[in-house]
């Protein structure tokens, strides 16, 4: 773990990077690094995130800047911005059940190759996929996902890098901090080593 | 009474003590307004929460306690936090007892599509997927016509948001229920009768013997 300003953070992040970004509408997002990355101007970025938040909030700030390349997503619904930029061509958005998306990445983090789910089967969600029935059962098999960066916001860490999560703050963070080749974190509070107990996930990048 | 307001005090009826609900935007939302209080009901939040309560007072409201939608909720006493994995393993799972969710078309099978209109409204299925795959019983809250025109149909022409057919559908004008995969017409709300529903339904209705009215206190 190491302690790092949030511009060196976005510094990090190169042109077309893929970005797990944590968040639910917004709420758990890692907001400077956000707008550190707006400042920065990255661009090409594939996202990969719940949602595209709303224009001005979260991920919805990247969208707005004309950052995002792609967005796999469960629901855009709530930023006409993205809506209107997938229309235009200028933004590929891969919609994706909420259930499976998450699984997919969690199925990334955990070194596995994939999830068998049955959602979606025999809907559009199931085009392209296998099939797999077991024990009488349809399931779709989906594949793992991964990322470049996972980009993080947690209530508390410690200078060890373990963190603690606000309410329905949490949604995506823990999960996405399992799946990406480095895990940038922001933290609302840094407390010293063993000033809180053991009692949640612990992460290290 | 205003359409949205029958379908959720009827839709209310439907809750048993101790049952794990999920609830939709929209009129499904309206659900938890009609709870009789002598029912222990817990609702579930798909970003991640057990023990949704009433949208905070202005003041009261905390920026990492939202529902779904990303509004401001409260948390009742003995809630409880969890991330999305968990919380979809709780839905696919067939851990939630009941969710109530918004329509745009049904099939004479019960068979749901409510997540997008191709070319016009490409929002996303966000949860709705794994909730009508999942959830122990899936109950669609919709008007029965859009623009004069019947959302129950002999054939969805909209995508498919499931394959499994949905428990029941509550309506302005009816409850249907898709018993041996046939819409069956279950109830009339007050002051409709059996021939206006059946005129405002593209699929057949099984009717048998005198339909009940809705009783809606």
């Amino acid at each position: 773990m190491k302690m790092i300003s949030v511009e060196y953070a976005a510094a990090l992040i190169p042109d077309g990077a893929s970005l797990m970004i944590g968040g639910f509408m917004g709420v758990g997002s890692p907001e400077r690094l956000i707008d550190e990355l707006v400042r920065q101007g990255k661009r090409d970025l594939t996202v990969i995130a719940n949602d595209n938040a709303a224009p001005g909030r979260g991920i919805g700030k990247l969208v707005t800047a004309g950052l995002v390349a792609k967005t796999i997503a469960s629901h855009i619904g709530l930023n006409p911005e993205t809506q209107q930029q997938m229309l235009a061509g200028k933004m590929a958005v891969d919609l994706v059940p909420q259930g499976t998306l998450i699984e997919r990445i969690r199925a990334g983090g955990f070194g596995l190759g994939g999830i068998l789910t049955p959602t979606g089967v025999g809907t559009v969600v199931e085009e392209g996929k296998r099939r797999i029935d077991i024990d009488g059962k349809s399931y779709l098999l989906e594949t793992a996902l991964r990322a470049d960066f996972a980009l993080v916001n947690a209530f508390l860490a410690d200078y060890r890098g373990n963190l603690y999560y606000a309410l329905t703050a949490r949604n995506f963070n823990p999960v996405i901090a399992m799946a990406a080749d480095t895990v940038i974190v922001t933290a609302e509070n840094i407390v010293p080593v063993g000033s809180r107990p053991i009692m949640s996930s612990r992460l290290q990048s | 009474m205003e359409a949205q307001t029958i379908i959720a005090k009827r839709i209310a009826q439907e809750l048993r003590s101790g049952m794990l609900v999920n609830l939709g935007i929209g009129i499904p939302t309206l659900v938890a307004n009609y709870v009789p209080e002598s029912l222990n009901v817990y609702f579930q939040s798909e970003n991640g929460l057990i023990g949704t309560g009433p949208i905070p007072e202005e003041g009261m409201m905390h920026p990492a306690l939202t529902d779904a939608g990303g509004r401001p909720v409260s948390a009742l006493p003995g809630a409880c936090t969890f991330d999305s994995a968990t919380s979809f393993g709780l839905i696919r799972g067939g851990h939630v007892d009941m969710t109530v969710l918004g329509g745009l078309q049904v099939d004479a099978q019960g068979r749901l599509a409510n997540w997008m209109i191709p070319d016009k409204m490409v929002p996303g299925m966000g949860g709705a997927m794994d909730l009508v795959t999942g959830a122990k019983r899936v109950i669609v809250a919709m008007q029965h016509t859009a623009k004069g025109k019947p959302k129950i149909l002999e054939r969805c022409s909209l995508p498919l948001t499931s394959m499994r057919p949905v428990s029941l559908v509550v309506t302005e004008m009816a409850v249907i229920g898709f018993p041996e995969g046939r819409a069956t017409l279950l109830e009339t709300a007050p002051g409709v009768s059996v021939e206006q529903v059946v005129s405002a339904t593209e699929a057949h209705l099984t009717i048998t013997g005198a339909i009940p009215e809705m009783i809606l206190s």
